[in-house]
């Protein structure tokens, strides 16, 4: 195989896997503070994918400037849902929250289908086929953009939980519960917003994505089995372990598309994930619960 | 535990489980073919209910992936009789044997290393996943284009090679199903059964009281990948075909964990009861919306899932527990 042809290959995933590590990223933040699976996160994911085709087809709005209005929508969608919906069951088991957000995720998926049909949708933005070289690589433009929103929103967002008195709080919340219930944090409340937070990841990741790849409805499915395996990978409750477990995949999964054959490529992360799983249950770079 | 049931279950409940049961076993003499094909389907779903319940129930263990016991021991079967005519009913001692090595497997990894609840339950996904995808790629199993069993009259009748029509297989599904709930009562009682209970309880005061804990949680996902094996050899010679798509999917997994959830974890009679609510549920919402002349695509799957939202919230214990207050009703008034 020509070297050229594999840092290509190489670049892509890394490109690509950063928006993964976004979308994950969403899912890390809900399971870590609010724990709660979100097993409809691909779900919320594709919603996002129609949103940006919607509004690019309809009005002619770049899929990556819709990002940001899209994620300011998700985040009061989570606000709500978790306020309305999700709150009584934080303290349930882990089988009826996955009941109830498999509901929710089955909801989802046969709206849109009922509202746009199976037909796959792409945003053809007019620089989709554009590219840069770079010494004897072709980079896609699309790809970096995507990925440069993708890295943007993750700063973001860590400087909100490092810098900010609301993100403190929300990491409170995450390492001791019953502590920062105790100093009067109102964590019904934060919850809330971390809920929020993590479907404005997902809602950003999915706008991005749609420059990258089609939107099906049966994607769903596959995008939360992969943000799971990404946090497992990466680590549950680390953000840079999301990232960087987004990355890791998807490298992983490009390589193995030329290597092996694009069907096998979900096999590799599944690989990963047995292998971490069983080497390194924390994650890349997760604590010990 | 009270000390008032020496036997499994109190007379009344066995006089009601006789009733149906003896009703069950007539009702073909009435029902006709599509009804057959709904009881069917109600009992398999009984009966896988109550293997996974085995896990999830009994030991505690949350399985998320149990289509890949459905699915490996139908491929199995259905292979070996394919290539070599080999009778089902011999075909399931391998199917059986390799799903119990997969649970074993599963099992091992997870639990050496303290893989506990949401991981866990991720792991037997990524099992069930990543098994679809190797047998989409094997040709010996037909790859993605699936495998069939050919239906003809040469072989019409063979009940051993599980060739026959409707009503031998409503048998089968009903004797599944009441075998089933029969060896989980035993096994509910029997001292396997009190150490599941222990370490599903308290894992760090079983494991103080000397209970392997290891080992007892390996002996529940063995024990549940050989009863959904049973069943995964019914779906393949029933429905004479078997496509990764179907039979490893994800979704395939979340049906056979709806019933036993919805009707009451933990319980003998929630998976029976979950079969009967959800699979009727489903009939229900499709007729309906055909009836209305709403037969838009996802619009009775959309409605399912608000169905399933709707029960867990409302009864998060299950439809069962609720059900036995309701008909114990005053006598257990303090």
């Amino acid at each position: 195989m020509p070297p050229d042809l594999i840092a290509e290959v190489l670049v892509q995933g890394v490109l690509t896997g950063l928006v993964y590590g976004l979308m994950a990223l969403g899912l890390s933040v809900i399971f870590g503070v609010v724990r709660v699976v979100n097993f409809a996160h691909g779900e919320f994911t594709v919603l996002a994918m129609y949103a940006a085709w919607f509004l690019f087809s309809r009005l002619g709005l770049d899929p990556l400037i819709a990002a940001a209005p899209i994620a300011l929508a998700f985040f009061v969608l989570g606000y709500g849902l978790q306020r309305g919906l999700i709150a009584p069951f934080v303290r349930r088991p882990e089988h009826l929250q996955f009941i109830y957000m498999v509901g929710m995720a089955i909801v989802l998926v046969n709206a849109l289908l009922l509202v746009f049909g199976p037909d796959a949708r792409h945003a053809d933005v007019p620089y989709a086929f554009d590219s840069w070289r770079l010494g004897p690589i072709l980079v896609d433009k699309v790809r970096v953009f995507a990925a440069a929103g993708a890295i943007l929103i993750c700063a973001a967002l860590f400087a909100f939980f490092r810098y900010t008195l609301v993100g403190t709080a929300i990491r409170a919340c995450a390492d001791n519960l019953i502590g920062a219930e105790v100093v009067g944090l109102d964590v019904g409340r934060l919850f809330a917003i971390a809920f929020g937070i993590g479907l404005a990841c997902a809602g950003a990741a999915g706008a991005l994505m749609v420059v990258l790849s089609d939107a099906t409805p049966n994607l769903a499915p596959s995008f939360t089995l992969l943000a799971f395996t990404i946090v497992i990978v990466g680590g549950l409750g680390s953000m840079t372990g999301a990232l960087a477990g987004g990355v890791l995949i998807g490298v992983a999964e490009a390589l193995a598309s030329i290597v092996f054959s694009p069907s096998l490529k979900s096999m590799v992360s599944f690989a990963l994930l047995v292998v971490v799983l069983a080497l390194r249950p924390q994650g890349l770079i997760g604590r010990r619960a | 535990m009270n000390g008032a049931g020496r036997s499994f279950i109190s007379r009344e409940k066995a006089v009601a489980l006789a009733l149906l049961g003896a009703l069950l076993v007539a009702a073909p003499l009435v029902l006709d073919r599509y009804f057959l094909s709904v009881f069917i389907l109600v009992f398999w779903s009984a009966y896988v209910g109550q293997a996974w319940n085995v896990m999830m129930g009994f030991a505690g263990l949350l399985s998320l992936g149990h289509a890949l016991y459905v699915g490996v021991a139908a491929y199995i079967a259905a292979a070996l009789y394919v290539h070599f005519g080999l009778s089902p009913l011999i075909g399931l001692i391998p199917a059986a044997a390799a799903c119990m090595g997969f649970g074993a497997a599963i099992g091992w990894l997870g639990f050496r290393f303290r893989i506990e609840g949401v991981y866990f339950a991720l792991l037997t996904i990524a099992f069930a996943e990543a098994t679809r995808i190797a047998f989409d790629n094997s040709d010996w199993t037909g790859g993605a284009g699936g495998l069939f069993i050919s239906v003809s009259s040469a072989t019409a009748g063979q009940w051993w090679n599980l060739r026959g029509g409707p009503l031998l297989f409503y048998y089968l599904a009903l004797a599944m199903a009441a075998a089933a709930f029969l060896f989980c009562a035993l096994l509910m009682r029997s001292p396997l059964g009190y150490r599941w209970l222990a370490v599903r309880e308290d894992p760090e005061a079983a494991r103080a009281l000397g209970v392997d804990v290891l080992r007892v949680r390996l002996a529940s996902v063995i024990v549940s990948a050989a009863m959904t094996s049973l069943a995964g050899v019914f779906y393949a010679f029933y429905y004479n075909n078997v496509f990764t798509g179907q039979i490893f999917d994800i979704s395939r997994s979340i049906e056979i964990i709806l019933a036993p959830i919805i009707g009451g974890v933990g319980t003998l009679f929630g998976p029976i009861l979950g079969a009967f609510v959800l699979i009727p549920l489903g009939q229900l919402l499709l007729w309906g919306t055909q009836a209305l002349g709403l037969d838009a695509p996802g619009l009775e799957a959309l409605l399912y899932g608000l169905c399933l939202m709707i029960i867990v919230t409302r009864a998060p214990e299950g439809v069962w527990p609720r059900l036995e207050r309701l008909l114990r009703g005053k006598d257990e008034a303090p």
